[in-house]
């Protein structure tokens, strides 16, 4: 290997799509985020796809065990974590075999050579070495012994005796890491600080961290084998203070913020559960804030936790995935029956029962709307980005508070864990949310009656009396009631005229909205696309690719499901096809049609996986423009 | 509403409700006790919240004139619980049955306890589903025949005081419906006790299992049956004290005529750290149909957990200062478009 490199090509790109795939154990995980971190400071708009096993030990060197990170970056607007890779880090056979299919033709392959021992190989099921067939033909190979240069390069360190061999292996993800930050010019230096910091107590594991991170950069640097680097130069982003943000941290500093701008406490009581426990790890850590986490003995308990608090005057909250959520149910219709504000935050997993657990769907939106007993309504409110979790955290709340009801917040398991450059927002532009609501200190009956179900004439919000106020003792539960009173009442009629005005308040939710926006640039389309959730990146990126053919497009999406927008129907009858992608087999596709009539078209894959660009745009070309699908 | 001098009466805490349970039921009598006792300790109407699940003794709160949840089947820990860790400034109070509180919600209960939540819950033992007229529950004995056990229960009955003892509750105490007095005294025991306490009530339903407690109840026979606790004294019962409980070298209690009981007697101390002796007395009796402790079982003290959220969040603000929301934001790589 000479120490200089004759020729060596800096090729521009407008966007590139990176995906780190290796063993579970193997931290690829921590490699994508780290060089997402860097992507981010350099500029570029990114977007990213964390894919990890169920299982917290899968066994090793399986297709079972493969864990991978894909990273989506470019100097433009994106929105989704991109389609094929064009570059591909495989640690070992099985993330080889499980992930070669992606990768573009012609694109990079890095693969660790020292993994490809027969043992491994069998694991994955590969009857002979793919390195050494022809079936690799089609792509840039790069063999590096990753293992080897790992070790070769902590030397020193294991023979100090500061790490056995077993764990200067574990560092092997850095070099990596250090390798395709060379090749994508991304500097390496706030990696360093990174692990300093993460390493405080260990410091001889930050330096070994440290230096395998380089060997990877100068392996890269010195070896002929690599003859071009890449730069994606950043992108044109809204002027602003950024920062990266996954969905589910964005989800607790809006629900932080929702307090400080209701000032009222925020108390969590949640059950663990993937994909949403990291909520109730984030808010355990901002107890300076005022928050209370309580973590409950079960989903049942959280929810109830939550009413408690709620009747006590707080910003109450709990947070769930499907299995959790259906224990709940019968708790949420207290909620709704009582009238409390409160908000059951979903964050969507693979279903049915306890289906893909780190896996992403949208298939709880009918739960959200009807999984209750009797006619129990609840607003529902869906986040359709990672940054935009903390706008729809906020959303809820302001409609809990307003309105007084439990909402439910629907996310998801691919915006939970992905991320994406987040434009930081001005803290006092955010809506005040201390006006919509008060403590009454009167009673507000005649002859000093004090009447819990007496309400506002226009959010037909009822009395917040809150326990420890003198004269408005009063009592509330779940059985049917009279209004005004709150006294138990079983009248047929005042049961159907409860019932209608339990609907009635979400019409009153629905009456303040603003107007849906579509975005039609030449306002001559003849297809719309509605979507709602995560699904918002993947149909940007269809409709972009179709007006790039010549497609009339228009898309528009939903982010309050319950009640629906007023204009909903106007602005779907608007178009001679209407499109709706999901990822459940037409959830709100059959809630458009049967609100609507409108004959909505369902483009359905239940896979686990978010939607790619291409796939919509084709699907979507199939139902328009006289296609037939 | 306040009475001569600013002391409270029982009508401050009674409401305007009906009450609709049925003629002859134990609730009536605890119902009336309880409105008696909260007045006479000092509790305010305003701070006072009662907590309820479902079945008959859940209605208690209606009839209540405090602050009053009717929650659903068994989760009326779980938003006690809620509502006492975010509110230190309340009386919270759980009524329960053992339906509500032994099977569908026994789960909950047994975690209020642990955690010692700062909650006074009454668990009113009819050994009956009352409310949906009849079925055998949890505290029936085994064998009892009821319209879903024609052929007998072949449940193993559950023990309220041993269960709340077993989950290590810092104040456990049993009392007899319409056993005014004593009553009385357990609780207000409980109230002034900081962190959870249980009281079991035995309760009469006359409707559906008339009778379940006449060991304990009867003139004929209560002086028999009665073993009242008290606090520093030795456990002896019986119309002469003629009966004695005694420590078994195997950890067990067992009940010896007092004249050969000599310096074996137990002495009664609820302030014990153990639970375990406590837990023996309680195995004395499996169901209340021979002589059966009543009285406070355990009292002592342990952190609540109310108490430990709240310092949390104190010791953040006076570490960290309090939140800034912007800064918060701001936290991680943040870079500048410009
Ligand atoms: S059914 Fe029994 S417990 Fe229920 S109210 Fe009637 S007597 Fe009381």
């Amino acid at each position: 290997m000479s120490g200089t490199v004759t020729e060596r090509k800096n090729l521009q790109l407008s966007n590139a799509v990176v995906r780190f795939a290796g063993d579970s154990g193997d931290g690829m995980q921590l490699t994508g985020d780290r060089f997402t971190t860097q992507t981010a400071i350099a500029g570029n708009d990114l977007a990213t796809l964390p894919d990890f096993p169920a299982e917290i030990r899968a066994p090793a060197g399986t297709l079972a065990g493969v864990s991978s990170f894909q990273l989506h970056f470019s100097d433009q607007d994106i929105h989704t974590p991109g389609d094929a890779p064009d570059v591909l880090v495989a640690m070992n056979p099985a993330a080889l075999k499980k992930h070669i299919g992606a990768l573009k033709p012609g694109g990079t392959l890095i693969v660790n050579t020292d993994a490809f021992t027969n043992r491994n190989l069998q694991k994955a099921g590969y009857d002979a070495d793919p390195l050494e067939s022809d079936i690799l033909a089609d792509y840039q190979i790069h063999r590096v012994p990753v293992t080897d240069l790992t070790l070769r390069a902590l030397e020193d360190t294991i023979e100090r005796g500061e790490l056995n061999k077993k764990e200067a292996e574990r560092c092997k993800n850095m070099l990596a890491l250090g390798l395709i930050s060379w090749m994508f010019s991304r500097p390496i230096s706030g990696t360093e600080e990174w692990l300093k910091d993460k390493f405080a107590k260990a410091p001889h594991i930050a330096d070994a961290n440290i230096t395998v991170l380089r060997a990877g950069w100068n392996y890269g640097e010195t070896t002929e084998a690599f003859v071009f680097t890449y730069e994606v130069k950043s992108a044109q982003l809204a002027p602003g203070r950024y920062r990266n943000i996954t969905g589910n941290q964005a989800l607790a500093y809006g629900l932080v913020a929702a307090s400080v701008r209701s000032k009222l406490p925020l108390f969590y009581g949640s059950y663990p559960i993937t994909p949403a426990s990291d909520i109730l790890h984030e808010l355990a850590q901002h107890k300076n804030f005022g928050v209370s986490t309580f973590q409950a003995e079960d989903e049942i308990a959280a929810m109830g936790s939550v009413i408690g608090a709620a009747f006590g005057g707080s910003l109450a909250v709990t947070a769930s995935s499907g299995p959790g959520v259906a224990l709940k149910a019968e708790a949420m219709g207290l909620a709704m029956m009582t009238e409390l504000p409160c908000i059951v935050v979903n964050v969507q997993r693979g279903g049915p029962s306890t289906g893909l657990p780190t896996k992403t769907e949208q298939s709880d939106l009918l739960q959200a709307m009807y999984g209750r007993n009797g006619e129990a309504p609840i607003p529902v409110v869906a986040a359709s980005s990672p940054a935009d979790c903390f706008d729809a955290a906020i959303e809820a709340a302001r409609i809990a508070l307003t309105y007084r009801t439990p909402v439910v917040l629907l996310s998801d398991g691919f915006l939970a864990n992905s991320a994406e450059p987040w434009n930081l927002p001005d803290v006092d532009g955010l809506p005040d949310l201390s006006t919509v609501y008060e403590f009454p200190t009167e009673p507000n009956g005649e002859d000093g009656e004090f009447l819990p179900y007496l309400r506002d004439e226009s959010t037909l919000a009822r009395s917040w009396a809150l326990p420890g106020t003198a004269g408005l003792e009063h009592r509330i539960g779940g059985l049917e009631k009279e209004d005004g009173s709150g006294h138990i009442n079983y009248e047929p009629e005042n049961h159907h005229a409860m019932t209608v005005l339990r609907h009635q308040r979400l019409q009153r939710i629905a009456d303040a909205l603003p107007p849906l926006e579509v975005e039609d640039p030449d306002g001559d389309a003849d297809v719309l696309v509605v979507g709602w959730g995560s699904t918002k990146g993947p149909i940007q990126a269809a409709c972009a690719e179709l007006r790039e053919r010549g497609r009339k497009v228009a898309r528009t999406h939903i982010r309050h499901l319950a009640p629906l927008p007023n204009d909903v129907d106007e602005v779907l009858g608007r178009y001679d096809t209407v499109v709706c992608p999901e990822a459940n087999m037409g959830q709100l596709s059959m809630l458009l049609r049967a609100r609507t009539l409108v004959d909505v078209k369902t483009y359905n894959r239940v896979s686990g996986q978010p939607f790619s660009g291409s796939e919509l745009a084709e699907a979507i070309e199939g139902f328009g423009w006289g296609g037939q699908a | 509403m306040t009475s001569n001098n600013g002391k409270l009466t029982k009508k401050d805490f009674t409401s305007d409700r009906e009450v609709r349970w049925c003629p002859g039921c134990g609730d009536y009598a605890i119902l009336a006790t309880v409105q008696t006792m909260l007045a006479d300790a000092g509790a305010r109407p305003e701070s006072t919240v009662f907590v309820s699940g479902i079945g008959c003794s859940s209605r208690f709160p209606y009839y209540m004139d405090t602050y009053g949840f009717h929650t659903i089947h068994g989760r009326a820990p779980t938003v006690a619980t809620g509502l006492a860790a975010s509110r230190p400034d309340l009386d919270v109070w759980v009524v329960t049955g053992d339906g509500d509180g032994l099977s569908i919600g026994g789960n909950h209960l047994m975690h209020a306890l642990r955690r010692n939540v700062n909650l006074n819950i009454l668990l009113f033992n009819n050994e009956i589903y009352g409310l949906t007229k009849g079925q055998y529950s949890p505290t029936s004995p085994m064998g009892s025949t009821h319209k879903s056990t024609p052929m007998g229960s072949l449940d193993h009955p559950v023990n309220p005081v041993s269960l709340a003892l077993g989950a290590e509750a810092t104040f456990v105490g049993r009392s007899i419906d319409t056993d005014r007095k004593h009553l009385t005294e357990v609780m207000t025991r409980a109230y002034e006790h900081r962190g959870a306490s249980f009281v079991e009530i035995y309760q009469n339903c006359n409707i559906f299992n008339d009778g379940a407690f006449a060991a304990l109840k009867d003139p004929g026979q209560k002086d028999e049956n009665q073993i009242r606790l008290k606090a520093g004294e030795p456990i002896v019962f019986g119309p002469e004290d003629e009966h004695a409980v005694v420590a078994e070298p195997d950890g067990s209690m067992a009940i010896v005529p007092t004249a050969e009981a000599g310096d074996r007697v137990v002495v009664h101390d609820p302030s014990r750290s153990e639970p375990t002796t406590a837990f023996a007395l309680s195995r004395l009796s499996l169901n209340p149909t021979g002589p059966t402790p009543i009285g406070v079982f355990r009292d002592v003290d342990r952190p609540v957990y109310d108490d430990l959220l709240r310092d949390q969040v104190t010791r953040a603000r006076s570490e960290r200062g309090e939140g800034d929301l912007a800064a918060l934001l701001e936290s991680g790589n943040v870079w500048e478009v410009a």
